[in-house]
């Protein structure tokens, strides 16, 4: 082998490093392969081009979103499961401190950047103009920018696994750790610039739904008509578009730093790592409300669907969600008690962080009582609703008790803030993913995912959590800490990291029978023939499933909350029929390549980036330029459906009264 | 139906299983955090019991009431439990539960706020003991402490007499980390070009694990040290046997300290005059002269020694 090759192997390929970066090179190389051949020999080039990547149709972008979104999810988990592996036993050499130290960084930022971010934003384009009565977002253009930003950005940070290394000063990334000085590789490179990207794409998704909703719901639906879901979305949306400007300066000034030298957050010549702390954490809670208010959206839908009743206390659901939204500035230096803040600034953050438990804690009681005196159906989505529940409620009671911040002295950086946050972070966001995945996925595919292969999964996983993590918060009082790749064996650490191991295991088995499932039911699953399998209360049951592209043949008047409820109960469904009369053309947004190419210029400039390489940065920045100029030039956009292609889709659904 | 809810108890019975070897075990002496040794880990302990039965307050019953609900109102042919769709309002029920939140958070609060403030302080302020400075210098990946009115250092242990408050004086040359003896108390970051300050204070003689918290990079899980609280006779002891060793740390073997690497434990007769200021000043900072006078930075309480090794630090970063 010539001599430059070596040194390319070693330096980006990372060869040196033995089995598991050989594994992944064959396995990336294998699944590309595949793809490629099956595309190929399937003839789906043009179909995946003209169907998927060029699309602008909200559904289709929710479900690329929720894809991704279960993909990271399972490179998330691998690394969970790998880390958990090393934990077992005392003095474990599984993993050497390098790798453990990758891997518990690309764990963390995955689950929230790439795993938790994906999945809501699936759920927003999935289910918000269909519940809203509208046919797309506000700037269904904007929306495939926001996912293919997403997607390069993921693509990314997983490209640093195999070219040049993966970043290691955890998900936090605090200077000066981070900075060139004790980290030099292009691992945090990969980091600033992959999240850095896709960040973009998340707060023009904030702008996105905040306007979609504004604007754009259907005649009669006031806001408090509107469905709890679409209420937790506005939540979010406020969140991201004040709380992700934050990351994208902290990210874009220590890029500086380790790029070109800037002294923002070094410890010479006037530098402050402070101020990243800050930055980082003002966007870093109210990060966790953006992922966890929309689950708080899909539980308010789903208990109310399945226990047959109207949610309990509405205006205190909406109140609580926007007091959340509200509140959720006010407590990010809980992250930094003992940095040194003094006692009037920890007093301060300490109250309002124990706060954010009262709108919450009413959350759960308004949803307690709309089961109180409903029918409750154990389908699905309704079990990780109620498993959710104690989950969350125990996870929020020791959030409550890391807030006192005296005691958050001890709590700090053990075992027992990771328990916490994994207990609200699963119990909260995941199991409302998941909830929601099921309950929405006969509105995506039309066919329901198999109830006894569900159920299985359900039982593992959350028997796994408990087994998990339940032991985490006895290690932290035990004194261990977070982020240590191996510990000795005299602590009495041993049998809970033993016992946690083995949850952890239980969990990724969960996961693959969740996988199981879907590729079962995708044949075997029950078809959803009626668009409104789970007698559902709100409007995007009065659809076929799944939706024609066009959402709403005519777009409905709403007269009352929960109105495909209303409307069963009074025997009117026939009202959202569409009549041949009064169908009009349909104005819809046209498709375009445009956002998949800038996602990709973004992509070779971020890539550039990584490795301070001037002609890809220019070439990439030069894309994205391109892209934004043809897009300013761009006037014929649109398109109307015919009134005739309009009647006829619905004829051959039957709906046409 | 019947299948539907075996599983659950199955559950509970799993999770009340957990939760009793939880509290079984808890008294252990490996639950370092529950068997605090100080009045600052006492303190802290006080309010992590308080919060938890707090909170406990309100969640022990939101599980049995989420039990009874979801067993009462199953979806079950022949159920002759009431079914009222259409019930969604009570102003009394929500007045109580947005009520009842805010009362424990205001409980909680106030203690919290008392606690907070309190630990600021000296914790045995009122008796008359002197207490004693000990400044902490967190490294790639080892804990240098600094005696300063003993004039000695030591390397991944401390000694300390027990009843007696001690300042530990904390700063960082190297990543931030965080300083942390759970039988003591809690932590507080080791910040480059900070100084913070932390009071501990051990009642009983032992031997005292402590670690860094805060993630530093590869050498990171290997930096545990001992703080060993003695009688006053035998601290003394020990300080004066460690005084009259020949090993010193010179201003180069600080520099080779420096360097990343995982030790084990060393003590020195002496150290270089102002050590911890120059390191606390070395790189400038934006931490400015004026920050010296502000109330409540451990500068103030720093030696008159100290504060001239400071200006005279500040002078040379400011001239690098």
């Amino acid at each position: 082998m010539p001599s430059w090759f070596h040194a390319f192997a070693d330096k980006y390929l990372m060869w040196q490093e033995g089995p598991m970066i050989w594994g992944s090179d064959v396995l990336i190389l294998l699944v590309s392969i595949g793809i490629i051949f099956t595309l190929t020999y399937f003839h789906k080039w043009k179909w995946l081009w003209r169907e998927w990547i060029t699309t602008v149709d909200h559904k289709r972008i929710g479900i690329m979103y929720l894809i991704c979104a279960l993909l990271m999810m399972f490179r998330g988990g691998a690394d969970a499961e790998l880390l958990r592996t090393q934990l077992a036993v005392p003095n474990n050499h599984f993993l050497t401190a390098d790798h453990y130290d990758q891997i518990f960084t690309t764990h963390g930022t995955i689950m929230i950047l790439f795993m938790a971010m994906p999945f809501i934003f699936a759920l927003f384009n999935i289910v918000v103009p269909l519940q809203i009565g509208a046919r797309d977002v506000a700037f269904p253009y904007l929306n495939a920018i926001s996912f293919w930003l997403f997607f390069f950005g993921a693509m990314l940070f997983n490209l640093s696994f195999v070219f040049g290394g993966s970043p290691d000063a955890s998900w936090v990334s605090y200077p000066p750790l981070s900075e060139l000085g004790f980290d030099p590789g292009p691992g945090e490179n990969y980091y600033l610039l992959a999240i850095q990207i896709s960040g973009i794409g998340s707060i023009a998704t904030g702008i996105n739904f905040l306007a979609t909703i504004f604007k754009m719901r259907a005649p009669g639906m006031k806001l408090m008509r509107m469905p709890l879901f679409s209420w937790s979305v506005v939540a979010a949306s406020i969140v991201i578009i004040f709380a992700f400007p934050a990351l994208a300066i902290a990210l874009a000034l220590l890029m500086l730093d380790r790029v070109v030298g800037t002294h923002f957050f070094t410890i010479l010549h006037g530098g402050n790592p402070m101020m990243f702390v800050n930055l980082f954490w003002l966007w870093g809670h109210p990060e966790v409300y953006i992922v966890v208010l929309p689950a708080f959206g899909v539980y308010s839908e789903v208990v109310a669907t399945f226990a047959r009743k109207r949610v309990f206390g509405y205006s205190s659901m909406v109140a609580s969600l926007m007091l959340i939204s509200v509140i959720s500035y006010f407590v990010w230096a809980h992250h930094f008690f003992t940095m040194g803040a003094g006692a009037d600034v920890n007093t301060f953050f300490a109250i309002a962080s124990m706060m954010v438990g009262i709108p919450t804690g009413v959350k759960v009681f308004n949803w307690l009582f709309t089961m109180f005196q409903g029918r409750i159906r154990m389908t699905l989505p309704m079990l990780w609703t109620i498993a959710f529940v104690p989950c969350f409620v125990i996870g929020g009671a020791t959030g409550v008790m890391l807030a006192a911040a005296p005691a958050d002295y001890q709590y700090h950086n053990s075992y027992f803030l990771i328990a916490h946050f994994h207990q609200v972070l699963i119990g909260g966001v995941v199991f409302g993913m998941i909830a929601g995945m099921y309950y929405w996925w006969p509105k995506m595919f039309g066919f329901k995912l198999d109830e006894r292969l569900g159920r299985i999964a359900f039982w593992l996983f959350n028997i796994g959590f408990y087994v998990c993590f339940m032991p985490q918060y006895a290690l932290g009082f035990m004194g261990m800490q977070r982020r240590m790749y191996t510990y000795p064996a005299t602590m009495g650490w041993n049998t809970l990291n033993l016992v946690s191991t083995i949850g952890a295991y239980v969990m990724g088995i969960a996961f693959v029978v969740i996988v199981v499932q879907v590729v079962y039911s995708i044949k075997h699953g029950e078809r959803d023939l009626t668009g409104d399998p789970w007698d559902g209360r709100t409007l995007e049951w009065s659809l076929p499933s799944p939706a024609p592209h066009y959402n709403f043949a005519v777009i409905p008047t709403v007269t009352d909350r929960d109105m495909w409820w209303v409307l069963k109960e009074e025997g009117r469904t026939d009202e959202l029929r569409p009549k041949a009369k009064d169908i009009q053309p349909i104005h819809m947004p046209k498709n375009s390549g445009r956002p998949f190419l800038m996602g990709l210029s973004f992509f070779v400039a971020g890539f550039g980036f990584v490795f301070v390489w001037w002609p890809l940065i220019v070439l990439g920045l030069a894309g994205v330029a391109a892209c934004m100029i043809a897009r300013a030039l761009e006037y014929d956009d649109e398109y109307h459906i015919p009134v005739r292609e309009v009647q006829s889709h619905e004829a051959a659904l039957g709906r046409l009264s | 139906m019947r299948r539907e809810h075996r599983p659950r108890r199955v559950r509970t019975v799993v999770f009340s299983a957990a939760v009793l070897t939880l509290f079984l075990t808890g008294c252990g002496p490996q639950y370092l955090v529950l068997n605090p040794v100080g009045p600052v880990g006492r303190e802290e302990l006080h309010l992590i019991v308080l919060s938890a039965i707090l909170v406990g307050i309100v969640i022990v019953p939101v599980l049995f009431l989420l039990a009874f609900i979801v067993w009462r109102y199953r979806d079950k042919p022949g159920n002759t439990a009431p079914y009222k769709p259409k019930w969604s309002e009570s102003k009394v029920l929500e007045f109580i539960w947005w009520g009842i939140p805010v009362v424990i958070v205001a409980v909680l609060g106030v203690f919290t706020a008392k606690t907070t403030f309190a630990l600021v302080k000296p914790p045995a302020e009122d008796q008359q003991v002197k207490p004693l400075t000990i400044q902490v210098v967190s490294l790639d990946w080892k804990w240098l402490f600094l005696y300063p009115d003993q004039h000695i250092a030591t390397v991944n242990y401390a000694e300390i007499p027990t009843g007696v408050p001690v300042q530990f004086e904390l700063t960082s040359d190297a990543p931030m980390n965080s300083f942390w003896v759970p039988q003591l108390g809690g932590q507080e970051y080791t910040m480059p070009g900070m100084a913070m300050r932390l009071w501990l204070q051990a009642d009983k003689p032992g031997t005292y694990y402590g670690h860094g918290a805060n993630f530093t990079g590869s050498g990171f899980a290997h930096m545990d040290f001992n703080v060993i609280a003695k009688s006053d006779a035998d601290f003394n002891g020990w300080v004066h046997q460690v005084q009259s060793s020949s090993q010193q740390l010179t201003k180069a073997g600080y520099q080779k300290l420096k360097q990343p690497s995982v030790v084990g434990t060393s003590s020195y007769a002496s150290y270089p005059a102002h050590l911890f200021n120059d390191t606390v000043w070395a790189d400038g900072g934006q931490y400015m002269p004026g920050m010296m006078n502000q109330t409540g930075s451990p500068m103030n309480a720093a030696s008159a020694s100290n504060m001239a090794g400071m200006s005279s630090s500040s002078n040379s970063a400011s001239g690098k």
